[in-house]
């Protein structure tokens, strides 16, 4: 479909997938984790998508263009563990057709 | 031994919707949860933020709906075990099932409905290579008596409301409060980061920031926690802090927890139940009900929680009433008889002559 974007996920086991997101379902990235399944339910999208949990943290691996980070996103990186300095949280990352070739890495369960 | 028609693991939105239904029956309840108070993740992650899903509530914040579940059950008296995390379950030789929580507290029914969300909610503990030999050796991730605390030195950790709040309430208890966050910025009701400036202001809080807790030091038990600073502006710069207690407070995660070991059928991390009739598990008795379970098209809704719940209660009618006849009613008509010899009914209609 021609408002799909492709995006590789790298999950907690180390490989890598390659999936279409559609742009025109207000998806962000937790949520297109969580539909095709790249980790198990329960230990991803816990808060539902609120910044409340970092359940959902990945390392940005591309330099793709992503929204900036709002107070409560970072807040809630500052609490949680395996932080770097690429990490974001997926459920704050809205899929738009600018995310086109966007590489990420799930940081592992905490 | 605390003895009830169905025991209900989780007091969130579905386990408090299952006393009222179940009330209407004549059906007696009782809750367990790990946390400390009733709502589940409603009350303990997002009581300030709205819901728009709940119908007949355009919106409506997730603590008012804990308040409202609580309210709109009252009348069945519910028993709760609060703070306390269900651990082993035994089945009876009359069918009925012993539950016992991890501090020893034995429940009894012949009707168990598993409503536990995504499971019980354990503590986010840092990432410190030794800190689990250090539990309840001065290391503790929930502050339970504050008395502990009287005249001794503490390091809290963490940015948000509780460590916040702990560090607040401390201040006058505990010798020393030392509040150690990787930021200077704090995530937390407005009134307790005032209130906690004010308290640094006086000296009565000692913040450390940005800095984190690498290390813990002692044998025994803590002597101290070794603090990083660290502003990628000036050099990095490490020592150890003495303290009696350091307190990580970085918030809870949920996890299915001893439920997994029951023996009854996992999917997914969820319960695998009979949607196609009343939400019982594979072990006959056992229900589950709410974000909890799983079956084909499974939303974990609130809403859908709701129902199943309503459903089950029937079903539980069934197991404990065997062959005793029973039609719906409808709350409207029949109005509502509590425990507690309450009594909501619709008012009568006025019938009267028009002279």
């Amino acid at each position: 479909m021609e408002q799909d974007v492709t995006i590789k996920i790298t999950d907690r086991d180390g490989k890598t997938h390659e999936v279409l997101a559609p742009t025109d379902m207000a998806m962000n990235l937790m949520e297109v984790v969580r539909s095709y399944e790249l980790a198990p339910e329960g230990t991803i999208g816990v808060c539902g998508g609120m910044a409340m949990c970092a359940s959902c943290q990945c390392y940005v691996k591309s330099d793709v263009e992503l929204p900036e980070m709002q107070d409560d996103e970072e807040a809630m990186l500052s609490e949680a563990f395996y932080v770097k300095d690429n990490s974001r949280l997926g459920c704050q990352i809205q899929i738009t057709q600018e995310m086109e070739g966007l590489e990420v890495e799930l940081a592992p369960e905490s | 031994m605390i003895k009830t028609d169905i025991l209900i693991i989780g007091a969130g939105p579905t386990g408090l919707f299952t006393v009222f239904e179940a009330g209407l029956l004549k059906l007696k309840c009782h809750l367990i949860d790990a946390l400390p108070q009733a709502g589940g993740q409603c009350s303990e992650i997002y009581p300030k933020k709205p819901i728009y899903d709940i119908p007949g509530f355009p919106e409506i914040l997730a603590g008012d709906l804990t308040t409202n579940l609580l309210e709109q059950c009252k009348q069945f008296q519910p028993g709760f075990t609060l703070g306390e995390r269900a651990e082993t379950i035994e089945k009876q030789d009359d069918g009925s099932f012993i539950v016992t929580t991890n501090k020893g507290t034995k429940h009894n029914a012949p009707i168990v409905a598993i409503a536990g969300g995504l499971g019980s909610f354990e503590p986010r503990k840092p990432l410190i290579e030794n800190i689990v030999s250090f539990e309840d050796k001065g290391v503790e991730y929930f502050i339970k008596d504050p008395e502990v605390y009287r005249n001794k030195r503490v390091v809290i950790a963490g940015g948000g409301d509780s460590a916040l709040d702990w560090s607040i309430f401390l201040a006058d208890i505990a010798s020393e409060v030392n509040l150690v966050h990787r930021r200077n910025e704090f995530r937390g009701a407005l009134d307790s980061v005032e209130k906690v400036q004010d308290l640094k202001n006086k000296g009565k809080i000692n913040l450390i920031t940005p800095a984190e807790v690498i290390n813990i030091v002692g044998h025994t038990k803590v002597k101290g926690v070794v603090i990083k600073e660290s502003d990628n502006v000036h050099i990095d710069k490490e020592y150890v802090l003495e303290t009696d207690h350091f307190i990580p407070l970085f918030g809870l995660s949920p996890k299915l927890g001893p439920i997994a070991n029951w023996g009854l059928d996992i999917e997914k991390n969820a319960i695998k139940v009979n949607n196609a009739l009343d939400y019982q598990t594979n072990i006959p008795g056992i229900f589950a009900i709410g974000d909890v379970n799983t079956y084909p098209g499974k939303l974990k809704l609130i809403l859908c929680g709701f129902h199943e719940a309503t459903l089950m209660c029937q079903a539980a009618y069934q197991i404990i009433n065997p062959g005793k006849k029973y039609v719906l009613k409808y709350t409207t008509v029949s109005g509502i008889n509590g425990f507690d010899g309450s009594r909501k009914e619709a008012p009568k209609a006025i019938v009267k002559k028009i002279e």
